[in-house]
Order: C-alpha cells, then sequence, then structure tokens
C-alpha cells in the first residue's frame, strides 16, 4: 500500500471525477458536492469526455475492457489541477489500481501522475480545504458506514467522520460491525446474490438497531445497496450521500 | 485425488445460507478468534513491522526454493530422516502407503495437516486396507461425523457442543451423552491414548522446515502431534514445498505471526523442533522417520510472478475468520480443501479453474482478509487475478480451463463502448433516465430486486446537469 | 528415493525462480525486556495464564519443595530419568519407605519395553534447558537419558528450570545456546498443559499430553 497522499495547500481551481453511479443515480450527490466545493471559492471544472473509473470490469476479471475505458479518464483530465471524486471505492481504483492497471504499458507514467491527483471528497474537504460547516438542520441521529474501499484503500474514513462530527446537531452512532462489508461488491452482488443478500440484509438489521433516522456513506455503490435494502423492507431510515447530508445540513 | 461429486457451488451456498445454526456457530466462533488476534498483536505498528518481516523471509525463502530444498534435503539426510519427492497427491499417497505396507502397518495415527487432506491421504489408505485415525480433537469429531474440515485450524468450528455430543454418544462405544466440554474431551482423550499406545505409524504436517538445520517445525496444543512424532516406530512427515525456510532464526517472527493470527496466542503449547529419528542410545522417538515433499502444482504456481505469492501462505486461517463470505457459508459450502480467501486463490491454481475458478466469485473484494494476512498475501488482487485468469484475460494470455461467460464478455465490450464515446455514454444515460425505472426485472435486476427495491436513475444525469448549471467543462 | 520426481520437481523449480532476485532475509528483534527479576516474573506470569503452577524453590533443596506438591496431589508413581543430575538428587532426597512418598519409577529401558508403564505413571519430572520470557515457554531437550515421552505422556509434568536459564526471547536462546550448530533429534517449547479450544471454542486443558504442568524454579 503506497504511503498516504501529501496534500497540496488549497488551490483555486479543481476537475470533478462525478464516477458512473452518482452521474446516473444519484446526481445530486454529485451536485451537492460541487456545490460545497464552490462555496469554498474553488472553480470546479467538468470535463465532458469522463465515464467510469474502470473498477467493474477490472474487478469482474477484465482488464482489457477496464484499461479502454480507463485510458479515456486519463486523457479527459488534462491539467494539473487535483481532481475530487465522491467515492472512496473509485477514489481507490483511481490512485491506487490505475497504476497496477498500467503496469508495463507506455500509459504508466500518466497513469502514476493522474493517481498523484486523485483525492476523495470528504478528504480533501478536510485537508485541503480545512472546511468548517455550520450545522443549520434539526437534531438527527446518523449511522455512518465505511465503504470497504474507502477503509481499507483509501483510508479516509475518518476524514468522512470528522465532517459529520462538525455538524453540532447531529449524533453519530457507530454500527455494531461498522468494518463488514454491506455486501455490494460490484458484480459480486450479481453474481453471488444470496451471499450479497444475507450481508445486506445484516447491514439493514444493524443499522435499525442504532435508532438512526439517516443512513450516511460516502459512497453511492454502498448507498444503492443499502439504501435499496432499507427501503425493500420498509424502513423509514434513509439512505444518503455524505456530500448531500453535509449540503442539506449546512444550506441555506 | 479420487473421484469426487461435481461441485455445486450455489446449491452449497443456498443450503449454508439456509442453516441458521451453522450460520451462529461460525459467526460466535469467529468473532472470538477476532478478539483474541486483536488483542495478542495490541500495538499496530509493531503488527505492521512484523507482517513485513514475515513476507520478506517467505519471500526470501522462495526466491531460493531449489536451493533451500537441496540444502534441507541433504541436512535431513545428515540427520536420519529419509527424504522423498512427490509431484503429484496421488504419488505422495502412494509412498506412505508403501511405508506402511513395509511396516506391515494397518493402524496409522495422524495429526492435523491440510496437505493430507489436500492430497485426501485418508480414503486413499482406507481403500488399502490402513485405517488412519485422526488425533487432534477437532478432527477427530470430524472424522467421526464423516465429514471433511470445514476450517483450516478449527475444522469442527460448524458443529457445537450438543451436535458434538450427540455424535459422540452415537459413534464411540460406552460413551455417554453429556454436552459438558471438559468430559467431551475427557471421553475424546480415553479413546485416542488407546490409540496412540498401539499406532504403528505416525503422520504429520510441516509448518516450517529449516534447511539449515535439517529441522520440522511443528505447533500445536493438544500434544497430540508430540504423541504421533514420538509414540509410534514409525513418523512419515508430509509438506508442500513452500514450508522451508532458511535458518532457524527466521522461525521466532513466522511463530508469532502463525500463533498470533491463527489463534491469537502468543505460543502455541507445544513448538516441536524434530531433527531426526531416535538416535543411538535414545530410548523413545521414532526408529523411522521419513519427509516427503509435495509438489502438486506448487512449482507451476511458483512460475508466475503474482501467483507465487500465494505460497507465501503459512496456513493461519485469519483470512477464512475475517472474511464475511466464508462467516455466512463456512468451509464446506467452498466443495474443496482450503476454503475462504486463500481457497479462493489457491484451489483454483490447484484444481484447474474449469472446476474452481468459480470459487474466485465468493468475494466483494472488501480486503478485509489482506488487510489481515500475516504474510501481507494481496489476497484480493490474486482473486480478481482468478477472475482475471478465468475470464481469459489473464498476462500470459488464455489459461487452461477458462472459459469467459459469453454474454458477460458481451456485456462488458457494449459497456466499454458507451463508457469510451462521450456521445453514446449521453445517449445511454438519457435512456435509462427516461427507462431505467422501467427496465423490466430479468437477470441481475431480478437477483437484486429480490432484498432491494431497484436503482431509481435520475430523469438528467450530472452529465447534463452541469451543463445546466453552467460548470465549465473541458 | 524416486529420482525422476525429484530431478522433475528441482529443475521446474530452478526455471521458476530464474532471474527472480534474492531477496535478503531480514532481522527481526522483538521488542526488549527488562532484565533480572522483572524476566522471570513476566515468564511465571504468562506460565500461570495457561494455568501452569509455578514455584520458586531453592536450589539445593528442590527435591524437599517437590514432595509435599505430589503428596498435596496424590501421586503414586513418579518416573524419572536416573543418571541426570536431577535423578541422582532425587534419589539421594528419596526415603523410599516413607509410605506418603510416591515410588520413584526410572526410565531405564526402551519405550517398546515399557510402554505400558509410560503410560501408567501419574507423574515424571523432567529437566528443562532453559526459558523463554516473552512467549512464557519452557525449553525441553529430552534425550538418551531423560527421554522424550516424560513431559509427553503422564498426566503430570513437573518441570525444573533454573533461574539462570531464563531468555528474553525464542531468538535469543537459540543463539546463546547455539542451536544451530547441533539440533537435538527433538527439541521442544512447552507453554502450559495440553488443551484445546476445538469445542466451541471453549478452552480446556489436558487432551492428550499432560493435564498439568507445574513448574520449579531454582532460585539461589
Ligand atoms: S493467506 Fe494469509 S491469512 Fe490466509 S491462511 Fe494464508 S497466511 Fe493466513
Amino acid at each position: 500500500m503506497p504511503a498516504p497522499p501529501s496534500y497540496p495547500a488549497k488551490p483555486t481551481q479543481v476537475y470533478f471525477f462525478a464516477t458512473c453511479l452518482v452521474d446516473t443515480v444519484y446526481p445530486e450527490a454529485g451536485l451537492a458536492a460541487i456545490r460545497l466545493l464552490q462555496r469554498e471559492g474553488l472553480e470546479v471544472i467538468f470535463p465532458k469526455a469522463q465515464s467510469c473509473c474502470g473498477q467493474p470490469a477490472y474487478n469482474a476479471g477484465f482488464p482489457r475492457e477496464a484499461r479502454a475505458v480507463a485510458r479515456r479518464q486519463l486523457r479527459a483530465f488534462p491539467r494539473d489541477l487535483p481532481i475530487i471524486v465522491p467515492s472512496g471505492s473509485c477514489g481507490g481504483m483511481l490512485r491506487h489500481h490505475y497504476p497496477y492497471l498500467f503496469a508495463g504499458l507506455p500509459e504508466w507514467e500518466a497513469a502514476q501522475r493522474f493517481a498523484a491527483r486523485v483525492f476523495e471528497w470528504g478528504e480533501f474537504m478536510r485537508h485541503v480545504l480545512q472546511v468548517r460547516l455550520e450545522d443549520r438542520g434539526p437534531p438527527l441521529r446518523v449511522a455512518w458506514h465505511s465503504s470497504c474501499h474507502a477503509l481499507r484503500e483509501m483510508r479516509i474514513v475518518e476524514d468522512s467522520k470528522a465532517l459529520v462530527r462538525q455538524l453540532a446537531q447531529v449524533e453519530l452512532v457507530e454500527l455494531a460491525r461498522e468494518e463488514e462489508c454491506c455486501g455490494f461488491g460490484g458484480t459480486f452482488a450479481v453474481k453471488q446474490p444470496a451471499i450479497s443478500a444475507a450481508m445486506v440484509g445484516d447491514k439493514v438489521t444493524d443499522i435499525q438497531g442504532t435508532g438512526a433516522g439517516r443512513l450516511v456513506t460516502g459512497d453511492c455503490g454502498c448507498l444503492m445497496n443499502i439504501g435499496g435494502a432499507l427501503a425493500h423492507r420498509g424502513l423509514a431510515v434513509q439512505g444518503q450521500h455524505l456530500a448531500e447530508f453535509i449540503w442539506e445540513r449546512t444550506h441555506g | 485425488m479420487g473421484e469426487r461429486p461435481a461441485f455445486d457451488f450455489r446449491g452449497n451456498i443456498l443450503r449454508a445460507l439456509a442453516d441458521g445454526q451453522l450460520r451462529r456457530n461460525l459467526q460466535s466462533a469467529m468473532d472470538g478468534l477476532i478478539r483474541k488476534r486483536r488483542a495478542v498483536f495490541d500495538d499496530p505498528a509493531e503488527l505492521e513491522a512484523l507482517r513485513t518481516v514475515g513476507q520478506s523471509l517467505k519471500q526470501a525463502a522462495l526466491s531460493r526454493l531449489p536451493a533451500l530444498l537441496e540444502e534441507l534435503e541433504a541436512n535431513c539426510t545428515a540427520n536420519g530422516i529419509q527424504v522423498h519427492w512427490a509431484e503429484t497427491a496421488a504419488e505422495a499417497n502412494r509412498l506412505v502407503l508403501a511405508i506402511c505396507q513395509g511396516e506391515r502397518a494397518t493402524r496409522v495415527v495422524k495429526g492435523k495437516s491440510m496437505v493430507t487432506e489436500e492430497i485426501g491421504l485418508n480414503h486413499f489408505l482406507a481403500d488399502h486396507g490402513v485405517e488412519v485415525l485422526e488425533t487432534d480433537l477437532g478432527e477427530f469429531i470430524i472424522q467421526l461425523a464423516g465429514e471433511p474440515p470445514s476450517h483450516i485450524i478449527v475444522p469442527a468450528v460448524h458443529k457445537n457442543r450438543d451436535q458434538i455430543a450427540r455424535l459422540f454418544h452415537a459413534r464411540i462405544p460406552g460413551a455417554p451423552y453429556t454436552e459438558k466440554v471438559e468430559e467431551l474431551n475427557a471421553i475424546a482423550r480415553r479413546t485416542l491414548r488407546q490409540k496412540f499406545f498401539e499406532g504403528q505409524v505416525g503422520v504429520s504436517g510441516v509448518n516450517f522446515a529449516v534447511a539449515r538445520t535439517g529441522s520440522l517445525c511443528l505447533v500445536e496444543n493438544e500434544g497430540n502431534g508430540r504423541m504421533c512424532t514420538t509414540v509410534p516406530p514409525v513418523h512419515i512427515a508430509l509438506m508442500g514445498l513452500e514450508k522451508v525456510v532458511a535458518r532457524l532464526e527466521d522461525l521466532p517472527p513466522l511463530l508469532r505471526l502463525l500463533t498470533g493470527s491463527a489463534t491469537g496466542q502468543i505460543v502455541t503449547t507445544y513448538v516441536n523442533l524434530i531433527s531426526g529419528p531416535r538416535r543411538p542410545g535414545e530410548k523413545d522417538g521414532p526408529r523411522e522417520l521419513h519427509l516427503i515433499l509435495l509438489d502438486n502444482g506448487r512449482s507451476r504456481i511458483l512460475a508466475d510472478p503474482e501467483l507465487r505469492q500465494t505460497l507465501q501462505c503459512i496456513r493461519c486461517g485469519t483470512c477464512l475468520n475475517h472474511c464475511p463470505v466464508y462467516v455466512r457459508i463456512g468451509g464446506h459450502a467452498y466443495g474443496f480443501v482450503y476454503p475462504g480467501p486463500i481457497g479462493e486463490v489457491l484451489t483454483p491454481q490447484l484444481e484447474g479453474l474449469a472446476r474452481a475458478g468459480v470459487l474466485a466469485t465468493a468475494s466483494s473484494l472488501c480486503q478485509a482478509c489482506g488487510e489481515v494476512c500475516p504474510v501481507r498475501i494481496p489476497l484480493p488482487d490474486l482473486i480478481r487475478r482468478m477472475r482475471t485468469d478465468g475470464a481469459c484475460q489473464g498476462p500470459g494470455g488464455p489459461e487452461d480451463g477458462c472459459r469467459p461467460p459469453l454474454w458477460e464478455s458481451l456485456a462488458w465490450k457494449i459497456w466499454a463502448l458507451v463508457n469510451t464515446h462521450p456521445g453514446l455514454n449521453a445517449l445511454g444515460n438519457a435512456l435509462l433516465g427516461r427507462f431505467g425505472r422501467r427496465l423490466p426485472r430479468r437477470g441481475p435486476l431480478a437477483a437484486w430486486s429480490a432484498v432491494r427495491t431497484p436503482p431509481r436513475f435520475a430523469p438528467k444525469s450530472l452529465h447534463a446537469l452541469a451543463v445546466k448549471e453552467g460548470l465549465p467543462h473541458e | 528415493m524416486n529420482e525422476p520426481a525429484r530431478t522433475m520437481i528441482l529443475s521446474r523449480l530452478r526455471a521458476a525462480v530464474r532471474g527472480v532476485l534474492p531477496v535478503a532475509p531480514p532481522e527481526w528483534n522483538p521488542p526488549a525486556l527488562p532484565g533480572g527479576e522483572a524476566r522471570i516474573e513476566r515468564l511465571q506470569r504468562l506460565l500461570e495464564a495457561v494455568r501452569t503452577e509455578v514455584h520458586r524453590v531453592p536450589r539445593t533443596a528442590w527435591v524437599e519443595s517437590l514432595k509435599p506438591i505430589l503428596r498435596q496431589r496424590g501421586v503414586r508413581r513418579l518416573l524419572y530419568a536416573p543418571g541426570t543430575p536431577l535423578g541422582r538428587s532425587l534419589e539421594a532426597g528419596w526415603d523410599d519407605g516413607a509410605g506418603d512418598l510416591p515410588r520413584r519409577i526410572p526410565f531405564e529401558r526402551p519405550m517398546e519395553d515399557c510402554k505400558a508403564m509410560v503410560f501408567e505413571v501419574d507423574a515424571a519430572v523432567t529437566s528443562t534447558a532453559g526459558a523463554v520470557a516473552d512467549v512464557g515457554s519452557l525449553v525441553l531437550r529430552p534425550d538418551a537419558r531423560e527421554p522424550r515421552s516424560m513431559s509427553l505422556v503422564p498426566p503430570l509434568h513437573i518441570a525444573v528450570l533454573d533461574s539462570a536459564a531464563v531468555f528474553d526471547s525464542l531468538g535469543a536462546i537459540m543463539r546463546a545456546q547455539k542451536w544451530a550448530a547441533a539440533m537435538p533429534a527433538n527439541l521442544v517449547l512447552v507453554s502450559g498443559p495440553s488443551r484445546t479450544a476445538d469445542i466451541e471454542m471453549t478452552l480446556a486443558f489436558g487432551v492428550h499430553g499432560p493435564k498439568a504442568l507445574v513448574v520449579l524454579i531454582l532460585v539461589d
């Protein structure tokens, strides 16, 4: 595992890498993340040619297809600006796996440079922008879900939680098995549906046990999985992306 | 390895998931093992340093494997150990049988050893009239039940005490029904003492073999390993050839890692260092000691720079304990000897992708295993590699037995096409926004929707919204 | 020996590692321990944590200290190794006529000729080659005079340890005693009585090896 990143001084411009799930299923989370960056005075650039980080194919065992898509991303963010990603999982792909994906290929150096520019959104908000959040919402109990890659690859879970803890009216509760996977795992949910269902079922029970009214996470894969299971069980707990949650609490 | 029934992973998984008792037994056992491991490795910085040492020691040994094995052979031979080489499981089995037959032995006592499970030794010997008795308590329990181990360290972990109580009562002549753990242990002790007394050949595995001194290191808690290697007149030790290390000084860190990871102990009750059979003048110990070095696919694994890391494994089992999939389906579901993350990586390499490649699907790549492996095997990367090899996209080109499912290959080709052409991507997003919520719940979406509401595709993608918001784009 | 298998395996292995740069094995030094008395205390604490009875006894009077332990446990047959320093002092300090003392049983013949006896005695007393404080292990080096089954088969094992032979770590005792120069056929680290947790992860002592371990630490 590479050393933790060194954080740059606050820039004036950043790139935003939406990720495919934010793009198609949770655009409001992406907008919230962008607005919060803008609120800190940054100009946020949204490259049109961006699509997916390539992780789904990469993890499924299709590196050729993953590489084709990844190559596209390498070209879509040409300038030497930080690339902000509202996902620990996609962030991990871009930062840690791109160099492996292109090992021994001509793009390797570009992948290395690209990787060094990648920051997870909450990580960037905390360490580079050093944001101070002012909570304007009513009291609320919130359960936090750590995505596995945010936890073990990007290691930025403490950053996300630190942002939530800045919200004065929000009570952050821990899940009994906070570090256990929710069972999403990209194609895992489809290839091993029964195991995945058992995992997300346990996660939902764990969340239910906390009495939290909201489930917040920094990854839309987990959100789609857990949120979908919460809704399917008819529970009132709402799942939300961290950025959208913070935007909601601190805006207006 | 003899015929086995066809491997039905799906069926196994569904059966295991439906077994609530199994789930409870596993969950409490794994929670306990995780807690104990954490308690013994209480200084994270020290643990990380130790893991790095463990990784380097095993990599150092693997990088000189042929030389070390020759050194081991020479020094073992000088110590009076008879060294044999086996290319395959079948060859190893025949070697053991030949030694037993040479002794006219029909009763073998065996210590816990995964490599003997790997080669199916018990069945083979039984088929040739040699009775093998498992003497590790956990192995003894599952042998009585006629089951394979479900965990590489705690083989009977799937059974609880009343299941064991019923088993003992039914299968051990004269055993009363009791659910008291102490009494169950006492029954096993009585039964097995007699067998040690009568055993003609003792069989064991090897945790580490020291090339420089020609020594075999075996760790255990029960004393059955010592019994098997001390009391019978002949001792046969089997090891996968990746178990060799260079020097005695390599043992202390590796032992720490092994016992701490496996059972959360700082040291096991017994650490045996065996460097030969009974010497002249000694009053006990086996008269003959045989060491069988087993390849069974390992030399092939060594040839691949990435897969080679599989051979660093010291069989501690902690990747199983930390695996959210293992804890839900248990070891038997994996269908082969090595379950859990290491099984997902090792089994396809030993048994071939065609038979066992499917095991690699049983991971969400959550990386819990890679985070704890004492010798830093990048298990998630290797699981991904198994998938890649299975899809015929391995670095060395298509592998034996790889067969990408047609629909999936096609799906990824289309996915790549869409995600490399902004126009197509925009069209795709628009279509999803428009019709995505009305997709028929078939195939993957059916599986998804069984326990979740389907994804709610947004009417406008972020791409579209960004334009609307007037964000600068390049 | 099956020469073809050996040749084939080795040649495949050589081909597999061709071009692989040999990795130099790293050194590892476990965290240092405070010396002297603290070291013995740690050993004692770790042994007691795994249900071992530890007594510190005067070097010259260990036999006297042993007697009440045996009486209290009702030991009737005690296996020992004649011809060893321990064996000699045991013989010298034993009053064979005293009815409440166990009978001394010397391990004199090969196992084959006295297997039943070894499986029937109540206890055995052995020496140790030293101990490892950081993990709490005794080091036993059975030999021609003190067979290995003494510390394994009888239900009670009494181990006599010289307080001067307690080392910080396994690595330290290996180096100090130059193990690599001459390994005995059998060397074993012992940390407590035999145990298992194979049933519901419930720890239970006394499986196949001794049910109890008593350590006498000889002090001056
Ligand atoms: S792969 Fe690592 S964690 Fe798993 S059994 Fe082997 S050494 Fe232990």
